[in-house]
């Protein structure tokens, strides 16, 4: 067919009705700019809610649990084979948080093609003493360079420089929280009682501030070496080994190869933090609904509009039919309407969604359980410009479906005698 | 029989609503090319409702049609389009001009529809028979600054466009003074000897019908002379 003619003939009737036009389209944009604004706003936020524990937390965490041994002695006794034993006489053993042969099993991580990075960690008990008190506390023993690299360590450094944990000796970055009860300073030596009962003098370098208040109040961090000789151990001594991998997604069978490989217990991020999934999928699912509905909001508005032309046309529709237009062409014509009403608005939207989340970025947002975060978060995803886009042309298509029928049906003789 | 344009055979039509009343009755008759024919008849004899079924554009109707030699009926209703776009230029009694349009365009439609001639030569065409209505220099003014007369002149322009088989006119000069509708009449007269148009007129204006070549003349759905 002529599709010059007919986008010709349907920029005529567009543009003869233009202010109703420009309305139709303002609700488009208004629809697609309230769609990707949200939804950018939205998936920021989540991907920052996220990113609070899931870019601390290891892909999959390699570690020992103290757990009753399996097999107790009366079970290994052949007479007592098909009794019901409750006699337990073996407890766990002293030590088993050790991961034994801790330094191979790093080296075969690392060598793993999947794997991006390997950290060792240390976690030790210990009180911090403050005055005649003592605070329970937990302090980790890392690998200052690969905890930053891997886990961004530096981020939640909020006063004092990480790196100083790895050049000073026996010093410790204290959590936020913890620092604040005991008064410490940057450069004050503390004072921490492990729970051997040995006392350790350490030297704050830095404050550590996680988002999450009731670990601020507990945790801080040192060096590994200075963590073990707060255990009094040897430098082999590593509780975890945390891995980060490639592909995320991959974690929890790979967790299960290294639970049979390296007979240890092993973790991945998706069983520990599921419920950070489910309210992120479920955010992300109520912004959807709510941009959704403002577009079909504005396709019932392009629906109006578009009956409303139809019937101050059914003249031009009659004759355009008279001359020779077929119902097809004439439907052609009004579809052309809606969907150029779709494009334009829907190109606008996308534009001034842009803008506006743009706008959104700049707002400061300071709150004292975020350090790192300094203005509201936006995630720019193309996805959800192209969502916009085609779900705008989808919108107007369907609200020009039913008035283009209609008109494609509009009898000529009936208007043409009517007069 | 070549020259038989338009044969209509028992052509019979029944208005269903409010009551069933048959409006036409085993109709039957043909043009020739180059004929120029009025129907005339009292209101209500039926003879509109004729034209729109020789039109194509009213489908509902017992009997034969053929236009050029073809059938018409059983036909889609895209053919059916095409066979209007091509062969058949109506002038009714209202100008149905779109406002939209330039008057040169409004002309032109039909043209570009078809699409046998470039857009330049459409364009061309158009000022040619606007030319021949005596309109050319109205022909880039909106249908809205024109007067009714020229209004018709140009609806007149429009249904030329495609060359077609033959002008069906439903009381074109129904909506006209005197002095008006008598150049519409002569623009007619002269497409029909100068040109050698077939031409299709519906009026009731007998003074009209009298300086036409052939008359038709209808009562209660019949035919009672031709």
């Amino acid at each position: 067919m002529n599709v010059k003619l007919i986008v010709d003939v349907s920029r005529s009737l567009l543009l003869a009705r233009w202010k109703q036009t420009l309305v139709a389209a303002i609700g488009v944009t208004f629809g697609i700019t309230m769609f990707i604004t949200l939804l950018s706003f939205m998936s920021g936020l989540n991907d920052m809610l996220d990113g609070l524990i899931l870019n601390r937390t290891p892909h999959i965490r390699l570690y020992n649990e103290i757990q009753a041994s399996e097999q107790q002695p009366v079970d290994l006794y052949p007479a007592y084979k098909k009794h019901h034993n409750f006699v337990r006489s073996i407890k766990p053993k002293d030590e088993l948080l050790q991961i034994h042969n801790s330094a191979p099993i790093i080296d075969a991580l690392k060598k793993d093609s999947r794997v991006f990075g390997v950290a060792p960690k240390i976690t030790a008990q210990v009180f911090y003493n403050v005055g005649s008190i003592d605070l329970t506390g937990v302090i980790n023993g890392i690998d200052v360079e690969e905890e930053n690299r891997l886990f961004f360590f530096s981020t939640y450094v909020t006063s004092g420089n990480y790196i100083d944990l790895k050049n000073t000796p026996n010093s410790i970055v204290l959590g936020k929280g913890a620092a604040e009860k005991m008064m410490a300073a940057i450069g004050d030596i503390i004072q921490v009682t492990t729970s051997k009962g040995e006392r350790f003098q350490l030297k704050v370098v830095g404050y550590f501030q996680s988002g999450i208040s009731e670990i601020d109040k507990v945790q801080s961090y040192a060096n590994l070496n200075t963590a073990q000789k707060l255990l009094g151990e040897s430098t082999g001594y590593i509780t975890d080994i945390q891995v980060k991998l490639n592909d995320i997604l991959q974690a929890p069978n790979m967790a299960k190869e290294y639970h049979d490989k390296f007979n240890i217990e092993a973790i991945d991020i998706q069983t520990a933090n599921s419920q950070f999934e489910t309210g992120s999928s479920v955010r992300t699912l109520i912004s959807y609904a709510v941009g959704v509905t403002l577009l079909i909001v504005a396709g019932f508005g392009i629906y109006n509009i578009l009956n409303m032309m139809i019937y101050e046309k059914m003249d031009s529709i009659a004759i355009l039919k008279a001359t020779g237009f077929s119902g097809s062409d004439v439907n052609k014509i009004f579809i052309t309407i809606a969907l150029s009403i779709g494009i334009f608005g829907g190109a606008l939207g996308l534009l001034f969604g842009f803008g506006l989340s743009a706008l959104i970025d700049q707002i400061p947002f300071n709150t004292a359980s975020l350090p790192t975060v300094k203005t509201y978060p936006i995630n720019y995803n193309p996805r959800f410009y192209m969502i916009g886009g085609i779900f705008s042309l989808v919108t107007t298509y369907m609200a020009g479906y039913f008035p283009s029928r209609k008109a494609s049906k509009i009898d000529p003789v009936v208007i043409i005698r009517g007069k | 029989m070549s020259d038989i344009i338009l044969e209509a055979k028992k052509i019979t039509k029944y208005f269903h609503d409010p009551l069933t009343v048959q409006v036409l009755k085993e109709i039957s008759f043909s043009i020739n090319r180059s004929e120029f024919v009025s129907v005339i008849g009292k209101s209500g004899c039926g003879k509109s409702t004729l034209l729109y079924i020789l039109s194509t554009m009213d489908t509902d109707y017992e009997g034969e049609l053929f236009i050029d030699g073809m059938a018409m009926r059983n036909r889609k209703e895209a053919e059916l389009a095409k066979v209007r776009n091509e062969k058949i230029g109506f002038v009714f009694q209202f100008h149905y001009l779109l406002n939209e349009f330039s008057v040169l365009k409004n002309v032109m439609l039909p043209g570009l529809k078809l699409g046998k001639y470039s857009e330049k030569e459409v364009e061309h065409r158009a000022m040619e028979k606007l030319k021949i209505l005596g309109i050319d220099n109205e022909a880039l003014k909106n249908p809205n600054q024109l007067s009714g007369g020229q209004k018709q002149r140009v609806a007149i322009a429009r249904a030329l466009i495609n060359d077609p088989l033959i002008i069906m006119g439903d009381e074109p000069t129904g909506n006209l003074d005197k002095k008006n509708s008598e150049i519409v009449f002569n623009i007619f007269q002269e497409l029909a000897s100068e040109y050698h148009q077939s031409l299709l007129i519906v009026t009731h204006d007998n003074e009209f019908a009298a300086k036409t070549k052939r008359i038709i003349e209808m009562e209660d759905g019949n035919i009672i002379r031709m």
